[in-house]
């Protein structure tokens, strides 16, 4: 088989493959908006701070990707934003999850 | 670890996220939802340094210990008057981490196997520059924001003719930028992306005022929740796109409370230039007095009351009053009078605020309650203890059409029997507008810092 026909079959199918995944990556979006929706409007209004803590941490969870970026062996640009964003995405990790226990203890009842 | 495990500890850590946030619906299950949240994290990070992609562990362990040492001093260290500015300074470093990341998944596309340099697919172009963009404009928008909080530059609005416009040239002008990227995987147009989303961060947080930042602030936390989307969707990651959703979700809510509760559109508060720091100078007290009272008087009114009210807000924060106020209660409660709080849904610059403050100085939380659960009692209450609040409980947003406040839900206050309020001066609220309250014949204004104010009362109710 002609190695021009070999590239663009893969590429036809990675294309296929990447629309593929990105309706069902919408899909996940689309539900995970709706799941979001209700149990956030069940937060108590007393929490609100808390929550905005809370999610702050969690949406520092795209140290996933910085993980990736600062994986490798070689050194590059990319490894040092890899890095860079390692580190911005710890502060907020230690620090959103650290700050909403503080918050939390304080919450207490009567008696 | 093989792809399908991966997906699945992926999923573990998203669901640990969604019950972190579902803990959040009470107090007594906060603790543990927040827990919950960090054994997600955990499993997060895990599985992805134990994947084939990261080979190299030394600069990410360097990593995590530096930003996880200064993340631990700074949030074991803050004040919690100071947790708006805090939030804000969180939201501009996540915005960073955004753009950082799409910029190496630019850079270097093989590792996270969405092509190589210069074929990138077209799906992910696009999908890098919407991440990169919203994390730009969260990142600038955060720091004015913490700049704002912070008193490092004036609260006040910041209005400047054709700022609209401008801020739509350049809306539309990323737009095209976006489009350029993405067919041409042009790396003069990524740059040009982030200068403009940066430039745009500035410009749409600079004109929004002092009092408009608990919407703001939500605002900039559903924006991190979005960016992490826009990194997901690069990534082709459902981790990233589920907890980006949920946070964005999260702060959209938020945004719409706090709208709700000053009775404004999303966009009037957009759009910005609403009130001052200052406020107009009461113009209209020459003809009107107001009864005014010392901490005796309000001590002796208050001793004397079966049922004593407490409207805290901002001021109460500025002053750090919170302990001063949790004392009198306190004493007053010994002395058998029944004390509870009320907490309007925009007290305060964030959401939440003043229950955290008031949690922090030991007040139970079954004793503070929002509008809708109190504002009923006020009829039957002998006196309201107002404390650094002024606009949330103006009647003129009832009954004056003309009042820029009108319609916003508001305390009703002027229902209980006597109304202390305590102030530094006569001057007028966040809105500029006038508190016909003061001058009623069953308010009393006490003059003075609320944290002085409180002490003195205190003082000689002991």
């Amino acid at each position: 088989m002609d190695p021009t026909k070999i590239m663009q079959a893969t590429e036809t199918a990675a294309a296929s493959a990447a629309t593929g995944s990105l309706i069902s990556l919408v899909t996940v979006f689309v539900l995970a908006v709706f799941v979001g929706y209700y149990v956030v409007w069940n937060v108590t209004a007393a929490l609100h701070s808390p929550l905005m803590s809370v999610t702050n941490a969690i949406s520092s969870v795209i140290i996933v990707g910085a993980l990736i970026a600062a994986g490798p062996t070689d050194v590059n640009f990319s490894k040092i934003m890899g890095f860079l964003a390692v580190i911005l995405a710890s502060v907020n990790i230690f620090g959103g999850f650290i700050v909403s226990q503080r918050m939390l203890q304080m919450f207490r009842k009567k008696g | 670890m093989s792809e399908d495990l991966t997906g699945l500890a992926y999923l573990v850590a998203a669901i640990c996220f969604i019950l972190a946030l579902r803990g959040l619906s009470s107090p007594e299950t906060a603790r543990r939802g927040n827990l919950i949240g960090i054994v997600g994290m955990i499993v997060a990070i895990g599985t992805t340094l134990a994947s084939p992609h990261v080979l190299s562990y030394s600069w990410i362990l360097g990593g995590i210990v530096i930003g996880g040492a200064i993340g631990t001093i700074i949030a074991l260290k803050i004040q919690m008057t100071a947790l708006p500015q805090l939030v804000a300074a969180f939201h501009s470093l996540v915005g960073l981490a955004a753009v950082f990341i799409a910029t190496a998944t630019l850079y270097a596309p093989d590792a996270y196997g969405i092509g190589s340099v210069g074929s990138i697919l077209t799906a992910s172009l696009i999908e890098m520059s919407i991440g990169t963009f919203i994390g730009a404009i969260t990142f600038t928008g955060s720091i004015v924001a913490f700049a704002k909080l912070q008193g490092l530059v004036s609260g006040a609005p910041l209005v400047f003719p054709g700022q609209h416009l401008l801020n739509a040239v350049l809306g539309l002008a990323s737009i095209a930028l976006i489009a350029w990227f993405s067919t041409t995987e042009s790396y003069q147009a990524y740059w040009l992306i982030v200068a403009l989303a940066l430039i745009l961060g500035f410009l749409i947080i600079l004109p929004i005022g002092g009092a408009d930042m608990p919407v703001v602030v939500s605002m900039l936390n559903s924006y991190s929740g979005w960016a992490a989307c826009g990194i997901g969707f690069t990534l082709g990651n459902t981790l990233l796109i589920i907890t980006g959703a949920l946070v964005g979700s999260s702060g959209a809510i938020l945004s719409y409370i706090m709208c709700k509760g000053m009775n404004r559109s999303f966009f009037s508060v957009i759009l910005g230039g609403f009130g001052t720091e200052e406020g107009a100078a009461a113009e209209s007290t020459g003809d009107k007095t107001v009864r005014q009272g010392s901490a005796e008087d309000a001590s002796f009114i208050m001793q004397n009351a079966g049922k004593v009210i407490v409207v805290p807000g901002y001021g109460m924060a500025v002053a750090q009053a919170q302990h001063a106020l949790r004392e009198m209660g306190d004493v007053l409660k010994a002395a058998g009078v029944e004390v509870s709080y009320a907490i309007h849904p925009v007290a305060g610059r964030m959401p939440g605020h003043m229950n955290v403050l008031l949690a922090e100085a030991n007040v139970p939380y079954d004793e503070v309650f929002e509008l809708e659960e109190i504002n009923h009692e006020f009829s039957t209450a002998d006196v309201v203890y107002v404390i650094g609040a002024n606009d949330v409980t103006n009647p003129a947003a009832k009954t004056d059409p003309n009042s820029p406040i009108y319609g916003m839900p508001i305390l009703d206050v002027e229902k209980a029997q006597t109304v202390l309020f305590v102030k530094r001066s006569m001057s007028s609220g966040y809105a500029g507008v006038d508190n016909e309250l003061f001058f009623r014949d069953n308010t009393m204004m006490l003059f003075g810092d609320a944290k002085k104010m409180t002490e003195e009362i205190l003082h000689s109710l002991g």
